[in-house]
């Protein structure tokens, strides 16, 4: 499908007009597990929001499938990071996987067989369906991920925005993470995770972003993911780009 | 007397039935809206909101005179005056909110109180702070009727998208949910709910009822429907039987059925069977009791491809 991609032309956010990230543009084909990589205060939370229209844009625009604006935004689910989530709240696994249901149903509309089946469908994508009937605090950080990966399957996402998955993970758990979105982006998905341990980005993503305020490189791990770039990218402030020849 | 006349002693009252029936309305009201107080993390806000509505009581008694319909107008104007300013002050300055909240809050109350002295009637502020449940007019009735009928089922046709934004705000907006419109209509619930408690048992019984049924349920349970019915279920009981002591000992209405309500909270926060303090003082402590599981059940139990790195 020519369309078949996320396109983002000339993405502009900033809080309270000092810029966060900066002209960003970038055209990512589906089917992709991408790393989006950068230091701290790099924009990349900042980023991931504003693909999903948590952010109000400056200047640009997001085009899913050439769907701009909220017709190809209601696709794309955004994750957020786990420090961020009330865990005791008193939902469990099952009734967390049923509100990614909210789109399809309103906030009316009977829970009906077809929600159902896309809850429990979801459920056993994420190998949730043991663990279903469990309060979100009794599970493990990377079954955690998971649950939410599974509130986004049932809302029959096609984008996943993922921010900060792997943190504090353990390799097992990353593991079967990295499985799981690997599995998601064969089937077509496309998978965009924030992440900042440089040494396992070879084995999570097949592409990576760099992005400090501005977008450093975008494409294949096997060609943009080498020293001069991760140099570019975590050696100079955010905006430091070009500034950083001389001699910062 | 033998102990069925003890109980039933009470009802024999008008002045009772009448309390009875206010302690229903109202605490299954406010014990039901407890819940999103609880899970939304109001209940600051819901105190500073309550004191901050005097001001507006004595303002539309200066100026309409007792009834029902200005007093409430005048308390949402105040209320939506404290929570505005406390936006202003923590949006505009290096403030931050429980700050600007708890100033203007006092403020807020004193500028009643001083108001007060202006009023046409002669107002007790220990009438606004602990209300007189055995005063109950036929219009207090008749208010608080109207405001469960309106807040309840509003409440109960709206819990999809209220639980969506209770849980993450962020991703419910992502997902088409007016976090905004759920929030002012939280606070404007909220602010009728006050009005119908403030008439009848004041401010610190209506915060006791409003904050109380969910805390006790959210250690008791981990479904949101069921905190949302038993906390209405909880309010309602607690404040029945609050007032059934009062009335047996001689003591301040207000007063006992806050405290029969925090008896239930007390109750739970010791005694729940999976949250209780002593429950889990009890239970065979480890810190990874899953971990345990494992250990002691070989590798094949484990659920899915986590099994291989046993």
């Amino acid at each position: 499908m020519a369309d078949h991609r996320l396109f983002v032309r000339d993405l502009t956010v900033a809080y309270r007009r000092v810029p966060a990230i900066h002209h960003v543009g970038l055209e990512i084909a589906c089917g992709h597990c991408v790393g989006l990589l950068g230091p701290n205060g790099a924009g990349k939370t900042s980023f991931l929001k504003a693909l999903v229209g948590l952010l109000p844009l400056e200047t640009g625009s997001v085009e899913l499938h050439g769907h701009p604006g909220k017709a190809g935004r209601n696709a794309i689910a955004y994750l957020p990071q786990r420090r961020q989530v009330d865990w005791d709240f008193p939902i469990t696994v099952r009734g967390l996987v049923e509100m990614g249901r909210y789109q399809a149903l309103g906030p009316w509309r009977r829970f009906g067989e077809q929600d159902r089946r896309a809850v429990e469908h979801s459920l056993a994508e994420m190998e949730l369906a043991n663990l279903s009937e469990r309060q979100i605090s009794a599970l493990s950080g990377g079954q955690q991920q998971r649950a939410f990966l599974a509130r986004s399957l049932a809302q029959e996402a096609h984008v996943f925005l993922l921010d900060e998955p792997f943190t504090g993970l353990d390799r097992p758990s990353q593991q079967v993470l990295v499985q799981i979105i690997h599995k998601l982006a064969s089937s077509g998905h496309l998978v965009i995770a924030s992440h900042h341990d440089l040494k396992s980005v070879p084995d999570l993503f097949d592409e990576v972003i760099f992005l400090n305020g501005e977008l450093i490189a975008y494409g294949p791990t096997a060609t943009v993911f080498n020293k001069q770039n991760v140099e570019r990218t975590f050696g100079t402030p955010p905006f430091a780009g070009e500034g950083s020849r001389h001699g910062w | 007397m033998d102990g069925s006349a003890v109980l039933l002693e009470p009802f024999r009252h008008d002045f009772m039935q009448r309390a009875f029936l206010g302690c229903v309305l109202i605490g299954f009201t406010n014990g039901a809206l407890s819940t999103f107080i609880v899970l939304r993390r109001l209940a600051l806000m819901a105190d500073a909101m309550a004191h901050s509505l005097l001001p507006g009581l004595a303002l539309a008694l200066i100026l309409f005179g007792v009834a029902p319909v200005s007093l409430f107008f005048g308390a949402l104007v105040a209320a939506l005056l404290v929570a505005l300013g406390t936006q202003l002050i923590s949006g505009s300055s290096r403030i931050k909110e429980d700050t600007s909240l708890g100033l203007l809050f006092a403020c807020s109350f004193s500028l009643g109180l001083v108001m007060l002295n202006f009023a046409p009637v002669r107002v007790d502020v220990t009438h606004y702070l602990f209300g007189n449940i055995l005063g109950l007019s036929d219009a207090d009735l008749w208010t608080t009727h109207l405001i469960s009928i309106i807040s309840v089922p509003t409440l109960v046709a709206l819990r999809r998208p209220l639980l969506l934004m209770m849980f993450d705000p962020s991703v419910a907006a992502s997902q088409g949910v007016p976090v905004a419109g759920l929030r002012y209509f939280l606070m404007g619930i909220l602010v009728l709910s006050m009005i119908s408690s403030l008439q009848a048992v004041g401010v610190v019984l209506a915060l006791g009822m409003l904050i109380a049924p969910a805390a006790t349920l959210y250690l008791l349970t981990d479904s949101f429907t069921v905190i949302f019915w038993a906390a209405g279920f909880l309010g309602a009981f607690g404040s029945c039987l609050g007032l059934w002591f009062s009335y047996l000992f001689n003591l301040p209405s207000g007063a006992c059925i806050v405290l029969v309500l925090g008896c239930f909270f007390l109750l739970a926060y010791l005694m729940s069977p999976r949250y209780g303090l002593i429950t889990k003082l009890l239970r065979r402590r480890h810190l990874h009791e899953e971990s345990l599981a494992r250990w002691r059940r070989p590798a094949e139990t484990r659920q899915g491809s986590e099994g291989n790195q046993a």
